[in-house]
């Protein structure tokens, strides 16, 4: 895997709070890195452990699924199911020789913009230290 | 074939300071989906707005990506835009190249690299994206208030202003609530019968109100515009028809062992019972666990004595369903038992009372006419110690949150006090006085100054009979910094609000959510406190949290006002971003069914299979099931597999 090259982040929001919390950390002006892509999801209960492998075989270096905190899902428990589709998806992804931390979950809310560049930053940080890390299949390999 | 238009916006400097736009322009005019590519100032402004519409009519595109500011803003302006000239408004998308982009990177460079990919993912998108007709369903214009203390009362009394039918849901006998228990109340000492039995009557005339007391929802179904709802009659043995609440029986039957509710248990009644003098109705109920003819076939007198022939003593249980498009839960709150303060006594001293126990004691429709007479053996009681917070901001043995009425019904009761027994007196124990209504920090401050009320700042650590029948409070003066014990004739105990015991059974039966103390959980805590998240309930009153009852008539009036804006208007407008079901992919396991917060998917014979159907009205379009359902067979419009994937695979 290229060390030179940035990591790829795909950041899946719900629409209700993480989506609306990017949207502060561009009104609040938090700059974040620019390999960041967001998809919008109309709640993180959407996701499906497909779309992350999607990615992964798209190429990116990272996913990121974010909803809303425990108790605000907009749609009551969405974020629950995420949860724990999300951790069956991540014991999966370790199976096929993708490092588990190459998926992170987590809740920001619409007052978070500032935590949502955070999250970016730290999250490109940490993929940066993890490439050629895997041990067995490689990334790249599951790719082709 | 898909043409699509693309519109990249300067938003003045916002954008184009940092990102490229007519790079971003010449860069995406080539890709073989795009028919029409430009950029311009403003997007959002009627000039904008109008290069759309021309590019519609000049140059047939018939898709639109609008590249520009985040879709939370300014989405709906430019569906708009697309419907005014009678394209589809569902086939728009916008790429946030603002928020996501031109704001939040440094280099001109990548941001215009970043805005370009933004762009075309979205244009990938848009492709997929099919035209969605809005959903339609039928009003019905009647809606139930839940609950018929004041909240509920002003709820009801409004809609039916509003000319609309309501159905007026109450438990217990009478309507009223708590209220019609208060004697005096905060913060204007006004007496809380002669303000609430006029509305009480009202409510009861009123052609538009149907009041059904000893009722409870048993089910509900349906959606917004659209509920079912079964009540539950109770047996009362009485007919309600034929009475006319002479009281005859109560007075004649034997079994004068019943604790009295309406008196917070200070006294006992008859096992058939008007519940209070000015209870609407005024039509006595039997109590079956005490009713000696019931019980054991004895007895019977009522029955014998009453004109009307009103008794009837094989009445059962009444299930009946209403439909109704709207519901306003108002089911308020009950005062804790202060059982678990042990090191106040439990309940062992008969002196030690609560707070509404205090109000039936001072009121003259109280179990002793209104003279202030201790329980244990009707001394009037010369010191008097009102203890606050109990059971609220003590997580250890109770609630963490405040009751908030406390401060002011005990700054209330000490004058109501003073003004019964004007030589006696008052003290308060508390944490600190919260007192920021209209008017009230002037109310605390009059019991002080006026009343010679002594506040003493400490939590009461414990209550001790003393041989002399007087009752020992051990407290402290955190002020002077020292404990002090004060011997009181009788203690109030300003008992925590708390939800109704039922009232996590109702929120499942309604589908709204409740918070970790049970009480029900409003859509925004700032913007929707009216609403709850499942359209088309509202709440009002004590039952979303301690209120007193300015605020609870306030979110009465506050929650009809919504109901009345939904019946304005003869159908619902749902978007059809929903979920549906493809019958012939689905297996029937229904799993779906399960993820489905809002009980919208439920089964039905396809040929010779059963499978899962959605039912257009109450999805919610969260996608939950979508991403539950292993062999693909339902889509979410607007946020289909195709639409999201071709975001995930475009990006490059
Ligand atoms: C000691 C004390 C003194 C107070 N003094 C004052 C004062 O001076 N001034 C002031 O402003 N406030 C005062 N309050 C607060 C006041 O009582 C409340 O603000 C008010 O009663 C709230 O009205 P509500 O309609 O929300 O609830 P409630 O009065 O509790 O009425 C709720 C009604 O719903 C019914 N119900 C419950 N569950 C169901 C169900 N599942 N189905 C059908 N019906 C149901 C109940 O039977 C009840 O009739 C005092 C409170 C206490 C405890
Ligand atoms: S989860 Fe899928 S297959 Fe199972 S019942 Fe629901 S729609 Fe049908
Ligand atoms: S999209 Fe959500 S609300 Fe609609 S049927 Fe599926 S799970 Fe229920
Ligand atoms: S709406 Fe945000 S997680 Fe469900």
């Amino acid at each position: 895997m290229q060390i030179e090259k940035e990591p790829r982040i795909l950041a899946i929001l719900c629409k209700w709070c993480s989506y609306a919390g990017a949207d502060l950390a561009g009104t609040s002006r938090f700059n974040y890195p620019a390999n960041v892509r967001i998809v919008q999801v109309p709640c993180s209960g959407r996701v499906d452990p497909i779309m992350i492998f999607k990615a992964f075989v798209e190429g990116y270096d990272g996913v990121m699924v974010s909803g809303c905190h425990p108790g605000d899902c907009h749609y009551g428990t969405g974020n629950y199911h995420a949860r724990r589709r999300i951790a069956v998806a991540r014991r999966l992804l370790e199976f096929v020789g993708v490092h588990p931390d190459r998926m992170h979950f987590t809740w920001i809310s619409a007052a978070e913009g500032k935590k949502f560049a955070e999250v970016c930053s730290e999250f490109t940080d940490k993929l940066r230290h993890l490439s050629g890390t895997e041990k067995t299949l490689a990334r790249k390999e599951l790719a082709t | 074939m898909a043409k699509v238009g693309v519109f990249v916006c300067h938003c003045g400097v916002n954008i184009a300071a940092k990102v490229d736009v007519k790079k971003v322009v010449d860069t995406l005019k080539d890709m073989p989906e795009v028919g029409f590519a430009e950029e311009y100032k403003f997007m959002c402004s009627s000039p904008g707005q109008e290069l759309i519409r021309k590019a519609i009519k000049d140059n047939s595109i018939n898709r639109v990506v609008v590249a520009a500011c985040s879709p939370r803003m300014h989405l709906p302006t430019f569906q708009k835009a697309l419907a005014s000239e009678g394209l589809n408004p569902y086939l728009v998308s916008m790429a946030n190249i603002r928020e996501q982009c031109s704001w939040v990177t440094d280099d001109p460079d990548e941001a215009t690299q970043k805005a370009i990919d933004l762009v075309a993912r979205q244009i990938k998108r848009v492709v997929h994206q099919d035209p969605l007709d809005d959903i339609y369903v039928p009003m019905t214009k009647t809606a139930i208030v839940i609950g018929g203390g004041i909240a509920g009362i002003q709820a009801a009394l409004d809609i039916a202003d509003g000319n609309r039918k309501v159905i007026l849901l109450e438990k217990s006998p009478s309507i009223g609530g708590r209220m019609a228990q208060l004697d005096e109340t905060f913060p204007t000492l006004d007496c809380s019968q002669c303000i609430l039995t006029p509305k009480m009557v009202e409510a009861a005339q009123h052609p538009n109100i149907e009041i059904r007391v000893n009722s409870e929802v048993k089910k509900v179904d349906g959606y917004v515009g659209n509920f079912e709802v079964t009540i539950e009659k109770k047996a009362t043995y009485v007919d309600a028809q034929k009475c006319i609440g002479c009281g005859i029986c109560q007075e004649k039957c034997p079994v004068k062992i019943v604790p009295d509710e309406f008196n917070a248990g200070l006294n006992t009644r008859a096992a058939i019972a008007i519940p209070f003098p000015q209870a609407v109705p005024a039509i006595p109920v039997i109590d079956p666990e005490y009713c000696r003819k019931i019980k054991e076939d004895k007895c019977g007198v009522c029955a014998k004595i009453c004109p009307a022939e009103a008794i009837v003593f094989d009445d059962a249980p009444k299930q009946e369903t209403v439909s109704v498009g709207a519901i306003i839960v108002a089911t308020g709150y009950k005062e804790m038992d202060p059982a678990v303060y042990t090191e106040y006594g439990g309940k062992k001293y008969p002196d030690v009372i609560t707070g509404m126990q205090f109000e039936r004691l001072v009121s003259s429709t109280g179990p002793t006419g209104g003279e202030l007479k201790r329980p244990s053996d009707g001394v009037i009681p010369k010191t008097v110690v009102f203890v606050q917070c109990v059971g609220s901001r003590d997580e250890s043995k109770a609630h963490a949150y405040c009751s908030g009425i406390c401060c002011m019904y005990t700054a209330k009761h000490t004058m109501l006090y003073k003004h019964h027994v004007p030589d006696g007196q008052g003290y308060v124990s508390y944490i600190d006085v919260r007192a920021p209504g209209k008017t009230y920090e002037e109310f605390v401050r009059r019991a002080i100054e006026e009343e010679g009320v002594r506040y003493l700042r400490g939590r009461v650590a414990k209550i001790r009979r003393l041989q002399n029948g007087k009752y020992r409070v051990y407290t402290e003066d955190t002020l002077v910094g020292r404990a002090v014990h004060v011997d009181a004739d009788m203690v109030v105990l300003a008992s925590a609000v708390e939800p109704q015991k039922d009232a996590v059974d109702l929120a499942q039966m309604l589908g709204i959510a409740y918070d970790a103390d049970g009480f029900y959980t409003e859509a925004h805590p700032k913007l929707k406190p009216i609403e709850t998240a499942s359209a088309g309930i509202f709440l009002a009153g004590a039952c979303q949290g301690p209120k007193d009852i300015p605020t609870s008539v306030q979110q009465g009036s506050a929650a009809a006002s919504k109901v009345l804006a939904l019946f304005a208007r003869d159908t619902m407008v749902k978007s059809p971003q929903i979920a549906t079901v493809d019958p012939t992919a689905c297996t029937g396991c229904l799993t779906c069914s399960y993820v489905c917060h809002y009980s919208a998917i439920e089964e039905k014979e396809f040929g010779k299979h059963r499978v899962a159907e959605i039912i257009p009205g109450k999805c919610q379009g969260c996608g939950a099931c979508v991403a539950t359902c292993k062999g693909k067979a339902i889509t979410l419009a607007g946020f289909s597999d195709d639409e999201i994937y071709e975001e995930i695979v475009s990006c490059k």
